[in-house]
């Protein structure tokens, strides 16, 4: 099963660290990073796969939801399925 | 790896523009659970809603958990209680009291189908049940009626047309304490779909299964962003815009649903197609309409808007679910659309115009707040007159209509919740109906061909 982590804010150095040490910590593997910097405005996307977690789903959300707020930026965790229902046929 | 656009669009939909499924909504048959004694089958009735829906809502949860899309609403819709009065005689509010509980139980948001199908006449149980609605409706908070009154095979049964204008009058003012919340509830529909997942009329067709799932999605938030980012394009593109936009919404509805009914263990139904706003602000149908260039939801160019919308949501959403079904399509629910409420409040939409819309869009008359003096005749008319559209043009019409007791043009009514407040609107004139209506009788079935 994988997730999809979003990220958007102001860029700042650390970021991806912060990211991934969070999910190191939940024991979630980072499969691929995609990221791009618009006039200073960041927008990362992880998809992470998250079969072996050692918290459970919400809990993962909601510890990404915190650390955003702690680094003022906006993270999101959402299950890859719902991207590829919406931009696949 | 998915495109990080793409990803970026969604993430927006969801948190920006509030996409969300609507409703999932169980629908149950109760017709095992009829019975000679009333007491037993409402026990019966009880017992089988605790049991099938005991996870519901949970289960409604886990999936938003999961895939970060909010589900507002988690519902159940019903056999007609009607056909269990029939089996059974006694006061069919005895039904509503054991749906209450039985809502409580399970924790879900409403409960539809304290309903009767009475489009070419009345059977055991129907009247009874009619008459019960005001009562079921004032004791309880999570049950929804409807009555289906017409259709385009039967015609219109308007002896039940008489009734729903005084069922509609009585059921405002034993609520008339809780600004008449009871008719807000309470749907009278012409052509009713056995399958419509939405509120206060859904109710479990006796042409469906045993169990199923059934699923609403919105986003009227959704639409009008995306043509906001296409301030000048011709109308063409307009349409493309939102067949490509409602595609999205409704994988959405169609990944939700059939996620929860392979949790649930039940087979998906169907997803119902409708943009279906709330009174927050950036989600209301009106905005779309204006946004594609009318200054005012109600002025001339509404319909023609209306119509456009309709079509490219179903065009849309087709494609993108297994089966569609419900109401599927714009729904203009004055109370529930902020766009609505101001465009109302300032006298730019008229009931009038609402009603030319109905012609072309989902449903019908909706939540629209009317004088309280209103006679039981004149709101008998109102609903002969949309029942009518639907017959002849072969689709869902419905009437909501909140009659507004002691209050007047200048008044609002608030119900709180995804029902919304809104001002009392005018009504044409105060010219009577009652002899009319007073005939009774039916009203043919239309001729389906020589269209004209």
């Amino acid at each position: 099963m994988r997730a999809i982590i979003s990220v958007v804010g102001r860029d700042t150095v650390g970021i991806l660290a912060r990211v991934s040490q969070a999910c190191a910590e939940c024991n979630a593997n980072i499969v691929d990073v995609t990221q791009s910097v618009l006039q200073e405005m960041f927008a990362m996307v992880m998809l992470v796969d998250i079969t072996d977690i050692s918290v459970d789903f919400p809990a993962l959300s909601q510890k990404l939801n915190d650390l955003g707020e702690e680094i003022g930026m906006v993270i999101h965790v959402m299950h890859e399925d719902i991207f590829n229902s919406m931009h696949r046929i | 790896m998915l495109n990080i656009r793409d990803i970026m669009e969604t993430v927006t939909m969801i948190q920006e523009e509030n996409l969300d499924i609507r409703t999932i909504t169980m629908g149950l048959s109760l017709l095992d659970c009829a019975d000679s004694d009333i007491d037993r089958s409402a026990q019966k009735v009880y017992n089988k809603i605790t049991r099938q829906a005991e996870k519901l809502v949970s289960t409604g949860e886990e999936i938003e958990h999961m895939y970060g899309i909010p589900i507002i609403n988690k519902r159940i819709s019903v056999t007609p209680i009607a056909m269990l009065a029939a089996a059974s005689g006694g006061d069919p509010v005895k039904y509503a009291r054991a749906l209450e509980k039985a809502a409580r139980a399970v924790g879900v948001n409403f409960i539809g189908g304290y309903s009767a199908l009475v489009h070419k006449g009345f059977a055991a149980g129907d009247r009874e049940l009619i008459a019960s609605i005001p009562q079921a409706l004032a004791e309880t908070e999570h049950i929804c009626s409807s009555v289906n009154i017409g259709s385009t095979k039967a015609g219109i049964n308007m002896d039940a047309v008489a009734l729903m204008g005084k069922v509609v009058r009585e059921a405002a003012e034993l609520t008339k304490d809780r600004d008449c919340i009871g008719p807000a509830k309470l749907v009278v529909f012409c052509n009713a779909p056995e399958d419509n997942p939405f509120m206060a009329g859904a109710f479990h067709g006796p042409g469906e299964p045993d169990c199923v799932l059934n699923v609403g999605v919105s986003g009227p938030g959704v639409v009008r962003a995306a043509l906001s980012k296409c301030p000048d394009g011709d109308l063409s593109e307009v349409a493309d815009i939102i067949k490509r936009t409602a595609f999205k919404i409704t994988r959405m509805g169609q990944l939700v649903g059939s996620e929860a009914s392979r949790r649930l263990g039940i087979p998906f139904g169907i997803v119902d197609l409708s943009l279906a706003p709330t009174p927050a602000v950036g989600d209301s149908v009106a905005h779309i309409l204006e946004e594609m260039g009318l200054e005012v939801c109600g002025t001339h160019g509404t319909t023609a808007a209306l119509a456009l919308l309709n079509d490219a949501v179903k065009k849309g959403g087709v494609m993108a679910s297994s089966h569609v079904g419900g109401l599927s399509g714009a729904f203009i629910p004055v109370t529930e659309d902020a766009g609505m409420i101001d465009a109302a409040r300032a006298g730019d939409l008229s009931i009038e115009k609402l009603e030319a819309m109905t012609a072309v869009c989902s449903v019908g008359l909706d939540m629209i707040v009317i004088p309280g003096d209103t006679t039981a005749e004149t709101i008998s008319a109102i609903i002969a007159d949309e029942a009518a559209i639907g017959m002849v043009n072969s689709k869902t019409t419905a009437v909501r209509v909140i009659p507004a007791i002691d209050k007047n043009v200048g008044d609002e009514l608030s119900f709180g919740g995804l029902l919304g407040s809104g001002p009392v609107m005018p009504l044409h004139n105060n010219r009577s109906s009652a002899k009319f209506i007073h005939r009774g009788g039916r009203i043919p079935a239309p001729m389906q061909s020589l269209k004209n």
